[in-house]
């Protein structure tokens, strides 16, 4: 074994090592030497021996074996060896080591020793790593030191209490007391330990923070005498008196004064004369008033004072000096919320600094620029946010991408706009999106009926140029799907380029996408789909398509197999339904989109119980969405959400049903507007009350009321056919003006036979909680004869019973 | 403050004071990640970035790094004067202080690291004090070596 060197050449020799493994070697024939060494008795050299081995701990080796080795040191009468055994605690042992503990009573002793300078090391060692329990064995120790005479011992004492309130924030109530004599001090070391501490207790102590307010006078004091005299020499820094001491008891004002007028206004004239007088060229001045700015922020301050805060960081933001900037945007973030409109004036420079080099400047500039953006600067700031997404570095993507979207959703001017703003967001940042975009963007399009043409337009171009964006490729295939027809059109839509598209490009895209391997699985299912709805839109590929659906049939992954088996039954088996099943969906209301099967519609007034639902994409449309509208403008102004909830705007906007109505692959329509029960209740045979509402053609209507007019009540619709035909397929809908809910029950037949006394009824349950003026509108649809027929009559007054 | 790390352009680790409970491990990794976060910085960025949870304040001088992770609610810019504090203290001491003299007297930068920050605070605000309190610690152990050499301890 080779002899023990000292450290220093120690550390030579394994700075000279040329490989990890010559350096691994030295270092384990060096901790052999040092464990032998710790083994023997006291040979002088033991503080060396540690030594080396910390240095060797922080290369990275492991050296536990020093734990207890420390420990002797700690305990040893020299203060060399403290000074390496406590070096020694604060690097190898933690509060989480059972070591120490040990160290608990030489720490103790030590506080009580005749040198400061060993009393010192106690102090760092426990401020630095003691845990709970030795906080609570030694708190009193500490205590005492507060009061003591040396203003060097009595500085570490305060710092070693703050480490103990941490720990144990009910000794807190300890060091209250000696605290507040402190502020007394005119030492700048003890004053600052003493005002961290006192920052320390009134955070976790409501009644000392009462108490401390008191002392605000003596804190405003201290702090003019920092400002306008140089108060000492050798604590100045760049022209600022004790900056440190400054940001301090700013800080501890800022505690204070918090939602406290008397505290605030105490302390108004001396923030002012700070913010004004100091000069902020250099780093330190600048701490100083960065930490004004957040006091008067935070406090109860006057209006002038705030505005003068604000301006000073405003002049923060046009520093060249990036920190500076960095900093002023921090602090603009937390005033945003209050200080809208002084914030507001600097956006200009904050846009500025969605450009700079540096992430985290981009990253503070994002936050900020998205809590500015408002309904007046939505168009201009998008186009900034929006070249930012594309050069942004990637942790941002994603956080930017979201908060476009809510910014959109808030501000758009146009749905126009909205659709194009996400497009472009999918496009150059599509993989960073969250999951819910896609079911959002495609209701969206759906509710913004007049810019299908436009939008399918678009998002075809769009996948053909690139269908490596998930997201992008899932919405652009539903389009697809739903809107290809409008895609071979030509020369119908007016906001974009038309350009020619032939059914086989659609179906070459769609095959692309199925074929790719960069498409997800989702994606296919997408594509897959969406093929299939052409096979009703399109008139010369069908066979094509067929030819698409049968390959996936023996598709290894099972969803598209299923999917594309379930297809090829639709086209073999069960062709004549093909067209119900693949209409045109209706126009989803957001509420009902995440809905599973069974849930009732949610934000509509009133409430549908779906049968039977299938996946989304199989959806039955009853008739197309067209006419349910026309029957609901009739009935009240637009302007408000009607009976079925949603929106409902003017000019041919969204409707919303509320919710989505599955059904089973037969013949039956469903009724938009009224609840289908999976039984149906038994109507009553005939209401107290008839009377007729509607004579055509044979058919005739009557309605009858149950209960009187008050806020609920049945209704129950009775017709008869006395005509020479037989009719089949009858429906009823209804609507009602906006405030009244109302639930139809399944009628108990659809067919009248010629002539006959049989009645099909169907009841109505009105609910008018604003007690409007009652009024509805029924629609009848028959086919007899062969041809279908179709009939509307308003009621506007209800029959009560016993009339 | 709750740690701070010293360390080379190459990422060799030169000094690691921690004020907080952490396991060895734990210290390691997370000393490793953010000493390649903070080499993977360009030149003329910004000295604060946010990282995990954590505030960290940094800057180069010559071949060092110094580096700090910061509670929430501390000053950024003060702590910047704390790092430039502790390096016009090494420079005051070692006389134009270089990576090497920190390298081969490590102790002594944790003893003047502990006489300037306490459980991670600043605990004097005049370099003079600080400077003085050092040289006498100092002088304190040279006179116990001395002694013992002198007279050593009996084995």
């Amino acid at each position: 074994m080779s002899p023990s060197v000292r450290l220093q050449e120690m550390i030579r020799v394994i700075r000279s090592a040329r490989t990890q493994g010559e350096e691994r070697g030295v270092i384990q024939r060096e901790c052999a030497a040092i464990r032998a060494q710790f083994r023997q008795a006291d040979n002088g050299g033991r503080s060396h021996n540690l030594a080396k081995l910390l240095y060797v701990h922080m290369l990275g080796y492991p050296a536990h074996f020093g734990q207890m080795e420390c420990v002797r040191l700690i305990a040893s009468p020299r203060y060399n060896e403290k000074r390496v055994g406590y070096l020694g605690a604060m690097m190898l042992l933690d509060e989480n080591q059972d070591a120490s503990l040990l160290i608990t009573n030489s720490i103790k002793n030590d506080l009580a020793h005749s040198s400061q300078y060993v009393q010192s090391l106690a102090l760092c060692t426990l401020a630095c790593m003691g845990s709970a329990e030795m906080c609570r064995d030694l708190a009193p120790e500490i205590d005492r030191l507060l009061r003591a005479s040396s203003s060097y011992i009595k500085k570490k004492a305060t710092l070693c209490a703050v480490h103990i309130v941490r720990k144990v924030p009910e000794l807190g109530e300890l060091f209250t007391p000696a605290a507040r004599a402190l502020l007394a001090e005119k030492n700048h070391g003890v004053l600052h330990g003493a005002v961290i501490l006192i920052t320390e207790l009134c955070e976790r102590n409501a009644q000392t923070l009462v108490q401390f307010r008191e002392a605000v006078p003596e804190l405003v004091h201290i702090m003019r005498g920092l400002v306008t005299s140089g108060y000492s020499p050798e604590h100045t820094v760049a022209g600022i008196s004790d900056p440190f001491l400054q940001v301090r008891v700013l800080r501890l004002l800022r505690i204070l004064g918090r939602n406290n007028d008397t505290a605030s206004d105490a302390m108004n004239d001396l923030l002012a004369q700070v913010a004004t007088n100091t000069d902020s060229s250099k780093t330190a001045g600048s701490a100083v008033l960065y930490e004004t700015v957040l006091t008067v922020m935070d406090i109860k301050s006057e209006s002038g004072l705030r505005v003068l805060a604000v301006n000073i960081l405003g002049r923060f933001l046009l520093n060249n000096d990036r920190n500076i900037r960095y900093i002023s945007m921090t602090s603009l973030q937390k005033i945003v919320s209050t200080d809208h409109n002084a914030v507001q004036r600097h956006r200009g420079t904050i846009v500025d600094c969605l450009k700079d080099q540096d992430a985290s400047v981009k990253r503070r500039a994002l936050e900020l620029s998205l809590a500015l953006v408002s309904a007046i600067n939505i168009r201009s700031m998008m186009k900034e946010l929006l070249l930012f997404l594309s050069t942004c570095p990637p942790e941002l993507k994603s956080h930017a991408a979201s908060g476009i979207f809510n910014a959109a959703e808030r501000y758009s001017p146009s749905q126009r706009w909205h659709i194009d703003t996400i497009l472009h967001v999918l496009i150059t940042a599509g993989a960073d999106v969250r999951d819910e975009t896609v079911p959002n963007l495609i209701q969206l399009i759906t509710n913004a009926s007049q810019l299908h043409c436009y939008t399918v337009h678009k998002l075809y171009r769009a996948l053909v140029a690139d269908i490596s964006q998930q997201p992008l490729v899932q919405v652009a295939c539903w389009c697809i799907g739903e809107y290809g027809d409008s895609l071979l059109q030509q020369g119908e839509c007016e906001e974009t380029e038309p350009i020619q598209v032939t059914e086989d490009d659609i179906l070459d895209a769609l095959e692309t996408v199925l074929q790719s391997h960069m498409s997800s699985p989702a994606t296919r299912g997408f594509a897959l789909t969406a093929t299939m709805k052409l096979s009703t839109r399109i008139t010369e590929n069908v066979d094509r398509i067929r030819s698409i659906v049968s390959i996936y049939g023996s598709c290894m992954d099972v969803e598209l197999q299923q999917r594309a088996v379930e297809y090829n039954a639709l086209f073999k088996k069960y062709d004549h339904m093909r067209a119900a099943v693949l209409e045109k969906m209706p126009v989803m209301d957001r509420s009902s989109m995440g809905q599973t099967n069974g849930e009732s519609g949610g934000g509509g007034v009133q409430e549908l119980e779906p049968t039977k639902p299938k996946q989304p994409e199989m959806v039955v449309a009853p008739q197309p969405a067209s006419q349910v509208c026309d029957l609901l403008d009739l009935l009240g102004d637009p302007d408000e959400p009607s009976l079925l909830g949603g929106p409902l705007g003017p000019g041919g906007a969204p409707l919303g049903p509320a919710g989505l109505m599955p059904g089973s692959a037969g013949g039956d329509l469903l009724y938009l507007l009224g609840g289908l029960e999976l039984t149906p209740t038994p109507t009553p045979a005939t209401a107290p009350a008839a009377v007729t509402v509607y004579d055509k053609s044979g058919v005739v209507l009557k309605l009858s009321c149950e209960r009187p007019l008050d806020a609920s009540q049945t209704i129950t619709l009775t017709a008869t056919n006395t005509s020479d035909h037989d009719i089949s397929s009858l429906t009823l809908q209804a609507a009602v003006p906006k405030n009244v809910q109302l639930q139809m029950k399944a009628p108990s037949g659809d067919s009248l036979p010629a002539r006959s006394s049989a009645v099909v009824t169907q009841t109505v349950l009105l609910n008018n909680p604003n007690k409007v003026s009652l009024k509805m509108r029924v629609r009848l649809s028959y086919t007899s004869q062969g041809s279908p027929f179709q009939d509307t009559v308003q009621i506007d007054s209800f029959p009560t019973p016993g009339l | 403050m709750r740690f701070m790390l010293l360390f080379s352009r190459q990422g060799k680790l030169r000094l690691q004071k921690w004020y907080v409970p952490l396991g060895d491990q734990e210290k390691r990794r997370l000393g490793r990640e953010l000493v390649q976060t903070i080499l993977g910085r360009k030149a003329k960025m910004c000295s604060f970035l946010e990282w995990r949870d954590l505030k960290v304040v940094y800057k180069r001088y010559a071949s060092l790094y110094f580096c700090c992770a910061i509670e929430e609610q501390d000053n950024e810019l003060i702590t910047l004067e704390v790092i430039h504090r502790y390096v016009e203290l090494l420079d005051k001491y070692f006389g134009s202080v270089c990576e090497l003299d920190i390298i081969f007297n490590f102790e002594k930068a944790y003893f003047i690291l502990d006489e300037f920050l306490l459980g991670g605070e600043a605990q004097e605000t005049s370099k003079k004090s600080v400077l003085k309190a050092i040289e006498q610690a100092d002088q304190l152990q040279e006179n116990i070596d001395f002694q013992m050499r002198l007279f050593p301890a009996p084995s």
